[in-house]
């Protein structure tokens, strides 16, 4: 990977130009500025989505209806009452966790904050643009808390699951609550796609002198592949729940029967999108793992080339899998064949990531930090979720499997341990380099355990559940259930006292206030941002740094 | 906290379910597969524990094993100055061609099993399950019998059946043994999803459309499924129960069901263990549905 030992240092040059408060953080061009301000977002929507995630753990501890009963504690607060609240904090605890905490941090926040310096880059190509795409996000999500609290037909919000499938989305809820939730949507849609736009001619302008594609870090690679994910597949999201919003309102009948339209035409095009959607939500997690394992490796990644052009691959194959969420709909058994080997081939170029991750640490001199911790808890668990993808994948286990437990376990395993678990370590990789301060490595390893057996303890059961039949959006289950539903909301527990000690290294870094250097992590870090320093000038590169060949990739 | 105590009994439980699981329902603190009633059923749990289970367990335990080697041999204590390889053909060409080998084992086993599916024999009846918001109902084209509406129990009519809550319905789908059935699925209202898991099934029932599937059951008993697609408020509360019986007891069965006046008498002789006719379900003596889910235990 590129590396720019021989760069000049302007930092005293550019001294920072910073504006005053409000325009700073409210009209803000700076995409460390907006960076920033995404992060900072996602961690509060995360401790919303995973307020809402222990309402589900708490529901489910036992058999019977206790938190969401109509005399229960919510129901006396008068908010997400009875069984459709149930339903309503299950749809809003998955929209949050996707549109408004793993890709906010991700690609708003690691994105916006590094793809520019890794590449050599000013600032994006389009700074303003890059403030729009963030508040047109805040607007999506008071819209989307707005439409937990209005009508939604059968109670308040809207109760149908994030896939949003109608008949139920139509019909089955005809209060405004999920006009709202398509309006904000929309907006976060509009928001992705503006800031796709932004990152993809950022990275196709904007590299500097040498930066070649294949000299560019792999985080700037997952980015680039991401933003073309969003590009294609958000529009179609899009057109789908303008459909959706015209048959609620305006009297079409895209996905009604009675009239010649078909519920199966929105799970196309919904899943269209939302299979690189997960992918969307990943990619820039490789990235991030990648860099991390080769600095505390100190090593070089392992096989650069495969490895931007397997998360190519993955984006690729990822458009023409989509109907593997859907082989109990009745497609033809040509169409499911081909979905069931479309689906399996992924796991190829996903296997070489995980060896490639394997072979960069090997021979390494492996320094166990935080980030590093992180890092190869992701590799295993990313591994666990892997492979029970390989298993969904086949419709025949499928029919067993699908709607069940089986599936929240995997895609908790592939999003919640991994996509989550690569925030962490790029938000610990990347602390002193954004905060200009150092967080305390004591508090973020017990942070990192906490997790780690959380997080399994409350997922790993479920694959139980689901091998048992356990459908999945149950509010109640019967008593044979009750063991694994138990221990996974024990681990939901442990999970909160880790996500509290991640809020201690957040007080105590704040507080203590050490000095961040500009390389912390030594020899290993080889990429651009390591070169400025922590926290970096308010602009940076203002003449572009020269990046040469290098032997390391 | 009855949650500990839940606990407590269902791990002394789990022990026991290791050995011999419930059939036709799940299992307390089961970690497999619900066991098979049909072929269909029989041929998905090979293909998982036999081919499936042995791969994924065996892959994952490879990276558990190399990422457990990197951290003992490679750490900086044990390995201070670092290597500076980052290319090896040979061993890229290894880890993507063995994969595609692996892949290529799994999906002869997942086609075949996948055609099997699809591969229906000359059903011997269908049945017409109707998802509505939130009960099912099952009609019996051939047999002439209009639908019979299956409601969910409720916890106190469970309890006093002996019957398990949220998968005992009032009304089953009665099926005869060894028999191809097939199952028409389709929506009343929004999306539902048929499923059993005993059978291997699961099939949406959509607004519009007819879907098909099939089983054919080895043994009698009574088996439970659950709406396997969200569904609205009640989408937890709408079982599925399957009653498998006898030829004989189902052509009785049918009989009672299609004969115009159904005296209430009539079910007790004629069908012991399965008939619950829908005219007279409070009038129909409780031993006869609660006898019945014992029965596929053995």
């Amino acid at each position: 990977m590129a590396h720019a030992a021989d760069i000049d240092h302007h930092d005293g040059h550019d001294a920072d130009h910073k504006p005053p408060f409000f325009a700073r953080w409210f009209f803000s061009t700076n995409h460390k500025d907006i960076g920033t301000l995404y992060i900072l977002f996602a961690i509060m929507a995360g401790i919303v989505g995973g307020a809402l995630s222990g309402l589900i753990r708490w529901e489910l501890m036992e058999p019977g209806i206790q938190v969401f009963s109509d005399t229960g504690l919510l129901a006396q607060l008068g908010v997400f009452q009875g069984k459709h609240g149930y339903n309503a904090v299950v749809t809003a605890h998955a929209l949050i966790m996707i549109f408004f905490m793993v890709m906010p941090a991700m690609i708003g926040g690691f994105g916006n904050w590094f793809v520019p310096i890794m590449i050599g880059a000013p600032d994006m190509a389009f700074p303003r643009m890059n403030n729009i795409s963030f508040w047109l996000l805040v607007a999506a999500w008071i819209v989307l808390c707005v439409s937990m609290f209005v009508d939604g037909g059968p109670g308040m919000g809207f109760g149908g699951g994030w896939t949003i499938y109608p008949p139920l989305s139509t019909i089955g809820h005809k209060g405004p609550a999920m006009d709202l939730a398509i309006l904000s949507l929309h907006l976060a849609g509009a928001s992705s796609i503006l800031g796709a736009i932004n990152f993809i001619t950022t990275i196709f302008n904007m590299r500097a002198p040498g930066m070649t594609l294949h000299r560019m870090p792999l985080f700037a690679w997952s980015v680039l592949i991401t933003a073309f994910l969003l590009l294609l597949s958000l529009p179609v999201l899009a057109g789908a729940i303008t459909m959706l919003l015209t048959d609620r309102n305006f009297g079409t009948h895209f996905f009604d029967p009675a009239a010649g339209g078909d519920p199966v035409m929105f799970q196309h095009l919904f899943w269209f999108f939302g299979h690189p959607e997960v992918y969307i939500l990943i990619l820039p997690g490789f990235g991030i793992i990648s860099h991390i394992v080769s600095t505390f490796s100190k090593k070089p990644v392992f096989g650069y080339l495969a490895m931007a052009y397997a998360m190519v691959a993955i984006g690729f194959v990822g458009f023409v899998v989509w109907a593997h969420h859907m082989y109990t709909v009745g497609m033809s058994i040509n169409l499911r064949a081909y979905f069931v080997a479309a689906t399996m081939i992924i796991a190829v170029p996903t296997g070489v990531k995980i060896f490639s991750w394997i072979a960069t640490m090997w021979g390494g001199s492996l320094d166990f930090k935080t980030p590093m911790l992180w890092a190869i808890g992701f590799i295993f668990l990313f591994t666990v979720g892997g492979v029970t993808g390989v298993v969904l994948s086949n419709a025949g286990i499928d029919y067993s499997l699908h709607d069940t437990y089986y599936v929240v376990a995997h895609f908790h395993y592939v999003l919640s341990l991994g996509a989550v678990f690569a925030i962490f370590a790029g938000f610990y990789y990347w602390f002193e380099k954004m905060w200009g301060v150092k967080y305390n490595e004591f508090l973020g390893a017990t942070h990192f355990w906490i997790m780690f057996i959380g997080v399994n303890l409350i997922f790993f059961p479920q694959h139980f559940l689901g091998l048992q039949g356990m459908p999945r959006r149950y509010i109640d289950y019967p008593d044979a259930f009750a063991l694994w539903n138990y221990v996974s909301s024990v681990g939901y527990m442990i999970t909160v006292v880790g996500v509290g000690v991640f809020m201690l290294v957040l007080i105590e870094a704040a507080i203590r206030r050490r000095k961040a250097e500009a390389n912390p992590w030594g020899e290993g870090a080889t990429t651009l941002e390591w070169t400025l320093s922590s926290p970096p000038p308010f602009h940076q590169f203002s003449e572009p740094p020269v990046i040469k060949a290098d032997d390391h990739h | 906290m009855t949650g500990a105590s839940a606990l407590a009994a269902s791990v002394v439980f789990a022990g026991h379910a290791l050995a011999q699981d419930l059939m036709g329902q799940p299992t307390p603190g089961a970690i497999d597969l619900q066991p098979a009633a049909s072929e269909l059923k029989h041929h998905a749990i090979w293909f998982h524990n036999v081919i499936l289970l042995p791969i994924i367990t065996a892959i994952t335990l490879l990276v558990l094993g190399l990422l457990i080697w990197i951290v003992v041999r490679y750490n900086k204590k044990a390995n201070p100055v670092p290597a500076k390889f980052s290319h090896n053909t040979t061993v890229e060409i290894i880890w993507t061609l063995v994969p595609v080998l692996i892949l290529m084992v799994i999906a002869i086993f997942s086609f075949r099993l996948l055609f099997h599916y699809n591969d229906m024999p000359k059903p011997y009846m269908t049945v017409k399950a109707t998802g509505y918001q939130w009960y099912w109902g099952y009609e019996y084209p051939d047999q002439k019998i209009s639908e019979i509406v299956s409601l969910p129990l409720t916890k106190e009519q469970a309890d006093a059946k002996k019957v398990p809550y949220l998968l005992a319905a009032d009304n089953a789908m009665v099926v005869p043994v060894g028999q191809v059935v097939r199952v028409q699925v389709t929506g009343a209202d929004v999306i539902h999803a048929f499923a059993l898991p005993a059978f291997g099934l699961k099939t949406d029932a959509i607004p519009g459309r007819l879907n098909e599937t099939w089983f054919k059951s080895d043994r009698t008993g009574v088996f439970y499924g659950q709406c396997s697609e969200l569904c609205g408020v009640d989408h937890a509360a709408m079982p599925i129960e399957i009653q498998v019986v006898t030829q004989a007891q189902f052509d009785a069965w049918v009989k009672s069901k299609t004969a115009p006046p159904a005296p209430v008498a009539a079910p007790a002789e004629a069908a012991p263990a399965a008939a619950t006719p829908a005219a007279t379900p409070a009038a129909a003596p409780a031993s006869a549905p609660a006898a019945a889910p014992a029965a596929p235990a053995a």
